[in-house]
């Protein structure tokens, strides 16, 4: 078996897809807390989607995937956290904008008429194509929104938690909501090389929501979320190298397999407390 | 001495409508006010205006002798609406936690001054036996003694209630009501305290504050809440019976009972 795997690990697409997976993959896990206890799950699900408009915008423009999916990621995020930093109008705010981003890509799709490979790797993520260049450019974009993250997420966590409160403590609704958004986007952007555009979700979600359901205290959810995150991806890959099917396929079905036991687990823990 | 409340001649509008016109009210220190008044009568907005996240449109108002906004780390505020938190288990300690210092930059780890602090607010709350239990699963009494604990972090010095007693049955009425008049004995602190039916109030405020129809009135109970007193506030007949020690609003035109809305 270890021979199995150093076998493995001499390729240089497995050692890259293994760094590039391991950073989303802390990255998700990490903002996606911050996306369960602020609810706006559904804004990250669009900033996948929208994620597609990019990527097939770059190539229409004879881009590289990442820089297009980060630039539009990042318009809509701030156009998301700006028009709707209040719980209850930000759903309106985060269907329209995904609206006429879904719109754009259809039009560059029409545009591009390239090889249909590259719109499924857009979409179902390319971890075993990842080159040297995007591994540093991942790591780089990760190391960024983690520091900019660790700069405020004492007000963030306090805004998401008591918008009110923290309103009247002088914090700027607006401001956090927006900046969190942009980190978010930058965040879906990178998931996205490794499950693709329609399975983001999974990793900014999947990880964090377990740990939100079973953590009482935010540090213990957050170590709980990149532990998940990163043993999650970590098995995925070993078990694409050895089964040949997609990673996207082995991440996804182990994160449902842990969300259905952290169900029947958080049940067990609620009802014993009462 | 400075009151806690100072208010001249205010005008507050929202969304262009006039809401409240030519208030006056003097709040002095430790003073325990109970604010009454229809649905959409401007409380909130009032109180909201108090901590300056609403703007003043005519006349005055300040809080310890300062312009609203200034002073608001003097306040502690328990806000009408609270997060959904249904989908995670984080306790209700860490909940409490968050608030402590959520105004500074950093990450959110909390120093052992801040540690004690959170302790004492949940102490002073009553809640420090759940407040290790994840909020998703207290009861709505649990829940509002957390947030009262959020609102007394910081030794506040003027207490903001925006509707604690709301989704409460009567017994936990009862528990909170004496819970934060314990509080304010043990800290002096002003309270002003929203609610729908004055009687739970009746035996801890020392003055209403009543609005209505625009209008605002403060005085002590039997002054404001009179037939004719609340009939003029209103503009429109309002009666006002009591029975059992226990007081009820009624609009003589409709029928419609004031308190009991809650009960």
């Amino acid at each position: 078996m270890l021979e199995l795997l150093s076998s493995y690990l001499a390729y240089d697409f497995v050692r890259h897809a293994l760094v590039v997976g391991s950073v989303a993959a802390v990255l998700g896990a990490v903002v996606g807390y911050f996306v369960i206890i602020r609810n706006v799950g559904f804004a990250a699900h669009a900033l996948g989607h929208i994620g597609f408009t990019g990527a097939t915008g770059a190539a229409l423009f004879g881009l590289a995937p990442l820089p297009g999916v980060v630039l539009i990621c990042g318009a809509a995020g701030a156009l998301m956290g700006v028009t709707g930093n209040r719980l209850r109008r930000s759903e309106l705010a985060v269907g329209m904008v995904l609206s006429i981003s879904l719109g754009l890509g259809s039009l560059f799709l029409m545009l591009y008429r390239g090889f249909a490979g590259q719109a499924t790797a857009i979409l179902f993520g390319n971890i075993f194509g990842v080159s040297t260049a995007q591994v540093w450019e991942t790591i780089g974009l990760a190391a960024f929104s983690l520091g900019a993250l660790a700069l405020f997420s004492r007000k963030l966590l306090f805004a998401s938690l008591q918008p009110d409160l923290a309103e009247s403590r002088g914090l700027s609704l607006t401001g956090l909501s927006t900046a969190f958004m942009l980190i978010l986007a930058v965040s879906v952007a990178l998931a996205s090389q490794v499950v693709g555009m329609l399975l983001v979700f999974t990793l900014v979600i999947g990880p964090a929501g377990i740990a939100a359901r079973l953590c009482r205290g935010y540090w213990t959810a957050l170590a709980l979320s990149i532990a998940v995150a990163l043993g999650t991806v970590w098995t995925g890959i070993l078990l694409a190298c050895l089964t040949n099917w997609p990673p996207s396929f082995w991440i996804t079905s182990i994160l449902f397999v842990l969300y259905l036991l952290t169900e029947l687990l958080s049940r067990y823990v609620l009802r014993r407390e009462r | 001495m400075t009151p806690a409340l100072s208010i001249h001649q205010l005008g507050i509008r929202l969304g262009g409508r006039e809401l409240l016109r030519g208030v006056d009210a003097k709040i002095a220190e430790g003073e325990f006010i109970g604010v009454f008044g229809p649905n959409g009568s401007g409380k909130s907005t009032l109180m909201r205006a108090i901590l300056g996240l609403c703007p003043i449109h005519s006349g005055r108002l300040e809080v310890f002798g300062q312009a609203p906004g200034r002073a608001n780390r003097a306040i502690g505020y328990l806000p009408q609406i609270h997060s959904g938190l249904d989908a995670t288990a984080l306790s209700a300690r860490a909940l409490v936690a968050a608030v402590q210092g959520g105004d500074r930059w950093g990450v959110p780890w909390p120093s052992r001054a801040a540690r004690a602090e959170v302790a004492r607010a949940l102490d002073l709350a009553g809640a420090d036996s759940y407040a290790d239990r994840s909020f998703a699963v207290l009861s709505a009494g649990e829940r509002q003694r957390v947030a009262l604990a959020q609102a007394l972090l910081g030794q506040p010095r003027l207490l903001i209630l925006d509707e604690p007693l709301a989704n409460l049955d009567p017994k936990n009425q009862r528990l909170l009501v004496e819970r934060i008049q314990e509080i304010r004995r043990a800290t002096r602190a002003t309270v002003l305290f929203i609610a729908h039916d004055v009687n739970p109030l009746l035996r801890v405020m020392d003055r209403v504050l009543y609005l209505a129809g625009g209008n605002a009135a403060l005085g002590a109970v039997d002054e404001v809440i009179t037939s004719d007193f609340l009939s003029r506030l209103y503009g429109v007949a309002i009666q006002v019976v009591r029975a059992d020690g226990r007081i009820f609003i009624v609009n003589a035109e409709s029928n419609l009972v004031e308190t009991a809305r809650h009960a």
